[in-house]
């Protein structure tokens, strides 16, 4: 394939991976409220353009089958077929399907049969009995003779045989009936008004001639050469309307003209000449013949010298951009843009160094103290915060474009497992950064697989213990603060902590005589191998899931806290940065190396003098107003050397809702702290999460609050 | 570049350790630069020398010394930093990392005449790590397996500096 060729396909493939994306969270939508036609239509309207863009790029599989389930979507969409579950399913099947059509253009098999059986199924749906035999003929056929290469002409004769069986269902046809009374239908008492309730019984009915109506039905103008029109929308067929008009035949003349399927959404709008044809008031050449003769507006402006030509031209041409606008804006009714995403990132970084080099240059400012330096220095500051909150938003996404996956997993991990399972999912608008987003959604996809499989007991056993049969799965995503709270809540049955335990000991995870409080007990399920389960399925048990979950999460500097009670359900809590680029940090130093203490997690910063030290006896606590607030010397921690100076600075954070201090040498102030990764190399580096440059070009060391507070915390446990 | 039974004839960078000829192939440095500022990274080995900036990029610098059993550097007008590219298993990008090295001497071409294998015993370095033995001037230099040095030193600090999982999970 050439290279374009390829690119084209990718861009297909991209695109249809979204709209099959979406397809899915209509589906489930659907299936929650079937009679919203909205919905209906999206999901109608996906598959079009799957098709559409499918055969423009040359996947033929793809747009053929496609349009075999567009077809059955068409009438549900007109209500011919009503939305079941088992309409649902096959539509998320044949979506499945497509998918793997997609996938398997890479070189794998395709699974045409399956494919096939989608379609039959679906259209046993729609049709009567008539159709589903032909088909199950046709599909017998199929089996018996025919190679699954060719089961294509299968699927079409069934096709076929069904559009038969749809063309024989009556259908809405507009008719319009025209009744040009003779010389003697009034006077041989003839009543045009009483016809109208006998065809409206056929369907619904209008008059069109109403100005004559009044004068006919009062039976005076009997000598007018007018006609009255109706038009009846009607099932009943052309020869029912006759029959109604066989007593005014005599005296009328009568026509009545089929007016098309009213079935047809896509007939709108007509043009005046179209219609006259229609009724046979002028004939197709004399509209032509008079058309031609009808010069273009433009032309006609011109010759009365309303306007010049050059501005004609300008103006037709603005109408065609405008044409073409609105049919883009048909095509995606929300205007974006695709930029790869490797583009983005560049603009990243570059946003980044712009916001380094813009703290270097405020701080020479400020060193030079030049009075015209000091707004043009203010602005581009003001300039670069901006530019970079906006860069950042750029990599935004809502979390809610996951969450259609999400909902599918249950509803098929459910039934799978024979459980009853309602997912419900709050805070969809919830943005994240892009990577985090994608880098998300495997843990999530481990942690509601467990709440289904090894948390939401089966239906028998809920009602025995008094619950509803139906499990209920939360999935909530919320603000908090500078971070992202993503909780993954069930109702199911908890964790069995002394069954973790014996297990943890068992594995050799944990020494038998430890004493653990409840909740480290619970978090234990984050260790590799451990797994509670009785027996392992296809689903999970084999402990790996909940370590997969833990180093995820740990790589996008979250964290993960589980929460349970025994028979009640289980909480995971996870909770992560909003973005991974730039944060808000307070500059610090001990010794000679900076540190950055992210500014979010800084509640104030206080003096620590001998005096106080003194006053504590050596323990690392400080009486902070009414409290006291214990500390971790960052010199002590970073086992740095040097003597400290007299009077230290502390910093009290905010480490799992705890204030602790960080006692280091000097505050130096806010920094806009650009994080760069400490590369593989110190991946591993503890207490650290990061590190920035600053303004003067070196290195500071960004310090992962919690983890130290942990640290000394547990150190400190260990000594006593 | 002729490949032969591992050794690599061509192009090679020079550099010393504590007085003895080292060098890498050219094609796996990127760039030598002066000594900077060197921010150390706390509670970490002792060849983890710090980190630098280099043109806003955070890069990881190790004292090549240190990590082959020797003394750690002591920094004099002639002490560089050569900024390398280390493939590690499981990285889909080479690795940018800078070496520390007492000075860096020249580009010498080596044909496969000039480079003997290695000798089984006697070097006192995991002889992984050497590609060869290099000959130049009836001096020899040491041809090493930088990519293997760093990244299998790498592994070690994993596994070093590894928390228990309990520590992990609780």
């Amino acid at each position: 394939m050439k290279m374009s060729g390829n690119e084209y396909a990718e861009a297909f493939r991209e695109e249809a991976a979204e709209l099959l994306a979406e397809l899915e969270t209509s589906l489930l939508e659907l299936e929650e409220s079937p009679d919203d036609k909205k919905l209906v239509g999206r999901v109608f309207r996906n598959m079009h353009t799957l098709k559409g863009s499918g055969s423009m790029f040359g996947f033929d599989d793809v747009a053929t089958f496609a349009h075999q389930v567009e077809t059955v979507l068409d009438k549900v969409r007109n209500g011919d077929i009503p939305v079941s579950k088992t309409l649902i399913d096959l539509t998320l099947e044949a979506r499945d399907h497509i998918k793997k059509l997609l996938e398997s253009l890479g070189g794998g098999e395709i699974d045409a049969e399956s494919g096939l059986a989608i379609i039959a199924a679906m259209n046993r749906l729609g049709d009567g009995d008539a159709s589903a035999a032909v088909l199950a003929e046709a599909e017998a056929a199929g089996s018996a003779t025919v190679q699954p290469v060719s089961t294509e002409p299968v699927v079409r004769e069934a096709a076929v045989a069904k559009d038969e069986a749809a063309r024989e269902e009556p259908r809405l046809v507009h008719y319009l009936v025209r009744l040009e009374p003779g010389p003697d239908f009034f006077t041989g008492g003839g009543d045009i008004a009483a016809l109208v309730p006998e065809l409206a019984k056929l369907g619904e009915c209008t008059v069109l001639a109403e100005c004559c109506q009044d004068r006919v039905t009062r039976q005076e103008a009997c000598d007018c050469d007018s006609f009255v029109d109706f038009i009846v929308s009607t099932a009943a067929g052309e020869n029912a309307i006759r029959d109604v008009l066989i007593f005014v035949e005599s005296s009328c003349k009568v026509t009545v003209t089929e007016g098309g399927a009213g079935s047809d959404g896509e007939e709108g709008h007509k043009r005046l000449g179209e219609i006259l044809v229609e009724r046979g008031d002028i004939t197709a050449e004399g509209l032509n013949r008079a058309l031609s003769q009808q010069r273009p507006l433009g032309e006609i402006l011109v010759e009365n010298e309303l306007t010049s030509p050059l501005r004609v031209e300008s103006a037709l041409v603005a109408q065609r951009e405008l044409d073409k606008k609105q049919n883009a804006a048909k095509a995606a009714a929300s205007e974006s843009i695709r930029v790869a995403a490797d583009k983005l990132d560049r603009l990243i970084d570059l946003v980044g160094e712009l916001v380094v080099t813009q703290a270097r240059l405020s701080e020479i400012a400020s060193a030079i103290e030049h009075p015209g330096l000091a707004e043009p220095v203010e602005e581009v500051e003001r300039l670069t915060a901006e530019l970079r909150d906006s860069v950042l938003n750029v990599r935004m996404m809502a979390i809610g474009i996951t969450f259609g996956k999400f909902r599918r997993l249950v509803r098929d991990l459910s039934s799978e497992l024979g459980k009853e399972v309602r997912m419900v999912t709050s805070g969809a608008e919830t943005e994240l950064d892009k990577t985090v987003i994608e880098r998300l959604s495997e843990p999530l996809i481990h942690l509601i697989r467990n709440c289904i499989d090894h948390g939401i007991e089966a239906p028998a056993e809920r009602l025995a213990k008094g619950k509803s049969a139906e499990g209920e799965i939360r999935l909530i995503a919320s603000y908090a603060g500078a971070q992202v709270l993503i909780e993954v809540i069930d109702d199911g049955r908890g964790i069995d902590s002394d069954k973790l335990f014996a297990k943890a000991v068992e594995k050799g995870v944990v020494k038998a005589g430890a004493e653990l409080s409840r909740e480290e007990i619970n978090n234990l399920i984050f260790a590799p191998g451990l797994s509670t389960a009785a027996k392992v399925s296809n689903v999970s048990g084999r402990g790996v899931g909940m370590d997969v979950v833990m180093n995820t999460i740990r790589g996008l500097k979250g964290k993960v806290v589980v929460a349970s009670e025994a028979g009640r359900g289980t909480t995971i809590s996870i909770r992560l940065p909003l973005t991974l680029a730039i944060i808000d940090g307070l500059l610090v130093k001990a010794g000679d190396t900076h540190f950055v203490l992210p500014l979010e997690q800084v509640e104030e910063c206080v003096e620590l003098s001998r005096e106080d030290i003194a006053r504590f006896h050596g323990r690392r606590v400080l009486q902070v107003r009414d409290h006291l607030v214990p500390y971790v010397r960052l010199r002590d921690f970073f086992a740095m050397d040097g003597e400290r100076p007299d009077l230290e600075q502390m910093v009290i954070v905010h480490a799992d809702g705890d204030p602790v201090g960080m006692v280091l040498d000097n505050v130096i102030g806010e920094h806009q702290t650009v994080i760069k990764s400490l590369g593989w190399v110190y991946r591993n580096a503890e207490g650290l999460s990061g590190a920035t440059i600053l303004g003067n070009g070196e290195v500071a060391l960004i310090v992962d609050v919690a983890t130290v507070v942990k640290q000394a915390r547990d150190a400190e446990a260990a000594s006593v | 570049m002729a490949e032969q039974g591992g050794i690599t004839s061509g192009q090679y960078l020079s550099f010393t350790l504590r007085e003895e000829a080292f060098s890498v192939e050219i094609s796996k440095v990127r760039e030598v630069l002066d000594v900077t500022t060197l921010t150390k990274i706390p509670r970490m080995p002792d060849y983890l020398a710090g980190v630098i900036n280099l043109r806003s990029n955070v890069v990881p610098v190790v004292d090549l010394g240190v990590v082959l059993g020797m003394p750690p550097i002591a920094k004099t007008v002639n002490t560089c930093i050569m900024i390398v590219d280390i493939n590690v298993v499981g990285e889909a990008l080479p690795v940018q990392m800078g070496v520390l090295t007492d000075s860096v001497q020249a580009v010498l071409d080596l044909s496969e005449e000039d480079i003997e294998s290695v000798p089984k015993m006697g070097t006192n370095l995991n002889t992984d790590f050497i590609k060869g033995m290099g000959r130049m001037n009836e001096k020899f230099l040491i041809l090493l397996d930088i990519d293997r040095v760093l990244a299998s030193e790498g592994k070690a600090v994993l596994r070093e500096m590894g928390p228990s999982v309990l520590a992990d999970a609780v």
